[in-house]
């Protein structure tokens, strides 16, 4: 049993030891600030700013897309339709929905602005990418609304409050550590995923201008560099793994730390 | 309030609808039967045959669950019935991490590290020759995509079997092991099926990381150290040409809608199941 819980460490470290190891050399500034240059596959000089800017552009606006339509929804679901049949069966629908592979989003978004007439754009990425973490946001919303004390929500409205009042200057800010993780666990899955902004973002060499300008992610930057035959070419796939890793890795702790840090100042609640 | 949450809730029909009405026109030029079971995938001609390509997600899969059940089950054991607290606090966030690595970079560490162990080490063991990019690398990359879930699942469901259950046993002279082979691996026993069924589903669907190590080639494999060409690695793969071939992009969304609805399936049963522990819970 200790033996397999090593496994589970050891796959962790091994994996992160391996990305590093391999990545970090081929690791250098002008990756990280500029654009690919002509023959930049080939091995020439330049960067993937395109993709890390198009990646945090992509990440940012379906969070913040996903985030805009989650709120009302935990929201919903925890102070107003309560042990409801509706709730419960969104409850469920959410929870089948964040099974689904990310894949089969890729698929129904390209779908989708095939039938709107949108091309691969930054917006198609942004709806699509929104859709896929909307599922993991709200449930972990949802979750952290139901730990409020009703004590607290009960003093509100013994106050004379109204139900609106309540959830949004009550509930909320109680509930403003636990959110603020979903959100940051939502942009890491965001932009960490590949398969669902294969056909809806697009790829370009350039930083996106506007919303209906296709966008490069740092995934598929992996992806398109190991796929050349260019061993330079794919010691830069390695390196951008490291900046995507890190990446995720930093928000996955900032996250903790910022949960641990900020429910000191919450009421009744214990971590 | 109310129509965002209605909204949510449908988006998951929503996508099945899209993808069975894009799907179905290539149902009416050929039975259900014959995508399913024909090995000849052949495009351009207008032969769509899922069946390598569906033998090949189930390899893949299957490899992986034999090969992260055990681990995971026993990893989840140790940390709900023997870990200290100080353990439980240190694995928690490793597990987390673990999750939290995007698939490609699973991927790309298939490619660096799994793919050479096979062809160097685990083939010329077994007598086989490989490149490596085979069924055995896309089953390891997806075992260790699937622990976080299934470790952290089946956790909860150990911990939550009542500690009455436990007491009783160990009063009745029972050891710690026994008590936990015989009591609460029982007692917990719908909740790891759960567990696994969530696990698989994850790994049923995974694209990216899969893709990269699993070599590719549409024809089922024979062996694990064969190449294999799982269902969402072809729509990946695909999706640039398949807009110049007639129904091409019709047989895709099928493909889509079939990983779909078996997602669907298994996730619906284990929630369904995780929720009646819960409800008896209360």
């Amino acid at each position: 049993m200790l033996g397999s819980t090593f496994i589970v460490v050891g796959s962790l470290l091994a994996v992160i030891a391996v990305v590093i190891l391999r990545g970090v050399p081929a690791l250098s500034l002008s990756m990280l600030t500029q654009t690919p240059k002509g023959g930049y596959y080939l091995g020439k000089e330049g960067g993937i700013l395109n993709a890390i800017v198009g990646s945090l552009y992509l990440a940012g606006g379906a969070t913040a897309l996903a985030f805009v339509i989650s709120l009302p929804i935990a929201l919903y679901l925890e102070e107003y339709a309560g042990k409801s049949r509706l709730a419960s069966f969104t409850r469920l629908s959410l929870d089948v929905l964040w099974g689904v592979p990310s894949i089969v989003y890729g698929a129904f978004g390209f779908t989708i602005m095939l039938y709107l007439g949108i091309r691969a754009s930054l917006m198609g990425g942004i709806i699509t990418v929104a859709l896929f973490v909307l599922p993991l946001m709200v449930r972990a919303m949802d979750e952290v609304l139901r730990m409020v004390p009703s004590e607290l929500r009960e003093a509100s409205y013994a106050l004379g409050s109204n139900k609106l009042e309540t959830v949004f200057k009550i509930m909320v800010k109680q509930a403003l550590p636990g959110i603020l993780t979903a959100v940051l666990l939502a942009f890491g899955r965001g932009i960490g995923d590949a398969a669902s902004v294969l056909f809806t973002a697009g790829y370009s060499d350039y930083i996106p201008n506007s919303f209906f300008d296709p966008a490069a992610t740092l995934p598929l930057a992996i992806l398109f560099q190991l796929g050349t035959p260019f061993p330079e070419v794919q010691m830069r796939a390695y390196a951008s793994a490291v900046i995507l890793m890190i990446l995720v890795l930093s928000l996955s702790i900032a996250s903790r730390f910022l949960t641990k840090r900020l429910t000191k100042y919450v009421v009744g609640v214990r971590t | 309030m109310l129509t965002a949450t209605i909204f949510s809730s449908l988006i998951v029909f929503l996508i099945a609808f899209v993808l069975l009405q894009k799907g179905s026109l290539i149902l009416t030029t050929k039975p259900l039967s014959e995508l399913l079971f024909s090995s000849s995938w052949y495009p351009w001609r207008g032969e769509f045959g899922f069946y390598p390509f569906i033998v090949g997600t189930f390899w893949v899969t299957a490899l992986a669950m034999i090969l992260a059940i055990p681990v995971c089950l026993l990893s989840a054991i140790y940390l709900a019935e023997y870990a200290s607290k100080s353990v439980r606090e240190i694995m928690k966030p490793l597990v987390d991490l673990l999750a939290g690595i995007p698939s490609v970079v699973y991927g790309l560490w298939g490619v660096l590290a799994i793919v050479p162990l096979i062809r160097d080490y685990l083939a010329p063991l077994a007598g086989a020759a490989t490149t490596g990019y085979s069924v055995l690398a896309g089953g390891m990359v997806l075992a260790i995509m699937v622990f976080p879930i299934i470790i952290s699942v089946s956790e909860e469901v150990f911990r939550a079997v009542p500690y009455e259950v436990r007491e009783a046993s160990l009063a009745l002279g029972a050891t710690r092991w026994q008590t936990v082979k015989h009591v609460v691996t029982r007692k917990a026993l719908p909740g790891v099926v759960a567990a696994v069924i969530l696990g698989f589903s994850r790994a049923f669907g995974e694209t990216m990381a899969v893709l990269m190590v699993v070599g590719n080639v549409p024809k089922a494999p024979s062996s694990v150290f064969d190449p294999a060409y799982p269902l969402p690695a072809l729509i990946a793969n695909s999706y640039g040409e398949m807009m110049s071939i007639p129904l091409y992009d019709s047989a895709l969304l099928l493909a889509a809608l079939i990983l779909l609805l078996v997602v669907f399936s298994f996730s619906v049963a284990a929630r369904v199941i995780l929720m009646r522990i819960e409800r008896g819970l209360r």
